[in-house]
């Protein structure tokens, strides 16, 4: 084995390990994950957060637009507020928008779903900790369980 | 008393070996770099810990990935969540079976003929003769070693990784019907570039660094005798295998826990 063979073997074993690590960065991690570049910040009031948790999804129409990046109980009543750190590419949602907690699937993840509002001249949109104030909760099963039975019961 | 005797002299011992085994690995590394006279040496022992040992690390990856893959899918499709498939091969890979399994067959492929080399070079007196051409043993033959070590096993363990999926894609896509995008896209929305890909190659370093200093540290300080030397390779065997899975879990705790 000369060294000429040699330096070219580990040449080879180089270019090879490069290779797996760029494998695993383009084809299996997700390095443009819409949440990883500039953001502002959002929060919602709810009556219940249902299974939200830190690092959830923030979506508009289905599509990823930021993440939760906070729950904490506020105020006299112990309201749950959500914080969400949203992409700067997104930052025109005006005080109308409404979220909402949603499921994905029947026993999928929950997240929360933006809507954006109308604008007029009135309107404004909301900047770095803003508070979006239209929040519809999270479903929990076992109440609407119990509506359901309550509504059989009353025919 | 002569139990707490035999159990004070076996602690004493192991404290005066990770002792030596510090001074040893400092005064190799430690010192003016010398990069004409070390880097033919470093690439020569790349040669023969990476290189040699690429062969053994990608088909284990890739039969593990398959493995993987075939578990996964009859598990998971009970369930009708095959599609959860590639995210089960990709993490399950990169956060511990990549990593852990790469450092065991490093230890078998590597670390053992590490320790036998440098057993052997001890027995036949030529770290002695290196000392009386007023070469340093442990900067010549310790220190070239440790960094091909310490370099090629992550290299090794992101290639075992990149096959290991691949093995798994195989199986779960092309063999059990699992579909193609869903496989890929599902596994990038739950594979994380800094929190998974990131925390395997720390932990694989960590690994580089025990395995490769336990073996040359049992080679180093082998009995000069054929028995001497079978029993080290033994040590540096059973040793770095039990340190690498008793720091997994730490590791484990750290990062994910």
């Amino acid at each position: 084995m000369t060294t000429r063979t040699m330096e070219l073997m580990v040449g080879v074993f180089a270019a090879a390990a490069i290779a797996a690590l760029l494998f695993l960065a383009l084809q299996v991690a997700n390095t443009s994950d819409s949440t990883r570049g500039e953001t502002y910040t959002l929060v919602a009031k709810f009556d219940n957060v249902g299974g939200l948790k830190v690092r959830s999804p923030v979506k508009v129409g289905g599509v990823l637009v930021g993440r939760v990046s906070a729950i904490q109980l506020e105020g006299d009543y112990y309201e749950p507020v959500v914080e969400m750190q949203i992409s700067m590419r997104y930052n025109r949602f005006p005080e109308t928008s409404t979220a909402s907690i949603l499921t994905s699937g029947i026993i999928g993840e929950q997240y929360i779903g933006l809507e954006p509002g109308f604008i007029d001249d009135f309107v404004e949109i909301l900047g770095d900790g803003g508070e979006i104030p239209n929040t519809n909760s999270a479903m929990v099963l076992e109440n609407l369980i119990g509506q359901f039975l309550f509504s059989q019961g009353e025919k | 008393m002569s139990m707490f005797h035999l159990l004070g002299r076996n602690i004493l011992n192991n404290i005066q070996g990770v002792g030596q085994a510090t001074i040893m690995l400092a005064q190799a590394l430690i010192g003016k770099p010398q990069p004409r006279k070390m880097l033919p040496l470093l690439i020569r022992q790349l040669y023969v810990v990476g290189v040699q040992s690429m062969l053994i690390i990608i088909i284990s990856g890739l039969f593990i990935g398959m493995v993987l893959g075939l578990q996964g899918y009859t598990i998971l499709v009970d369930f009708g969540a095959e599609q959860a498939l590639g995210p089960m091969v990709a993490l399950s890979l990169l956060r511990e079976l990549g990593p852990v399994v790469t450092a065991l067959l490093f230890a078998g492929r590597a670390g053992s003929a590490l320790t036998a080399e440098i057993g052997l070079m001890r027995a036949t007196e030529q770290l002695s003769s290196l000392e009386m051409m007023a070469v340093d043993p442990l900067r010549r033959v310790i220190a070239p070693r440790f960094w091909a070590g310490v370099i090629s096993m992550p290299l090794l363990a992101l290639m075992f990784n990149a096959v290991g999926i691949y093995g798994g894609f195989m199986v779960g896509v092309e063999w059990l019907g699992v579909d193609d995008g869903a496989f890929w896209s599902v596994m990038q929305s739950s594979v994380h570039w800094q929190d998974d890909v990131m925390n395997g190659v720390i932990k694989s370093l960590v690994f580089a660094v025990v395995v490769t200093w336990i073996a040359l540290f049992k080679g180093y300080t082998a009995t000069p005798t054929s028995p001497g030397i079978s029993a080290a390779t033994t040590q540096t065997v059973v040793y770095s295998s039990l340190a690498v899975l008793g720091l997994d879990f730490v590791l484990t705790a750290i990062m994910f826990g």
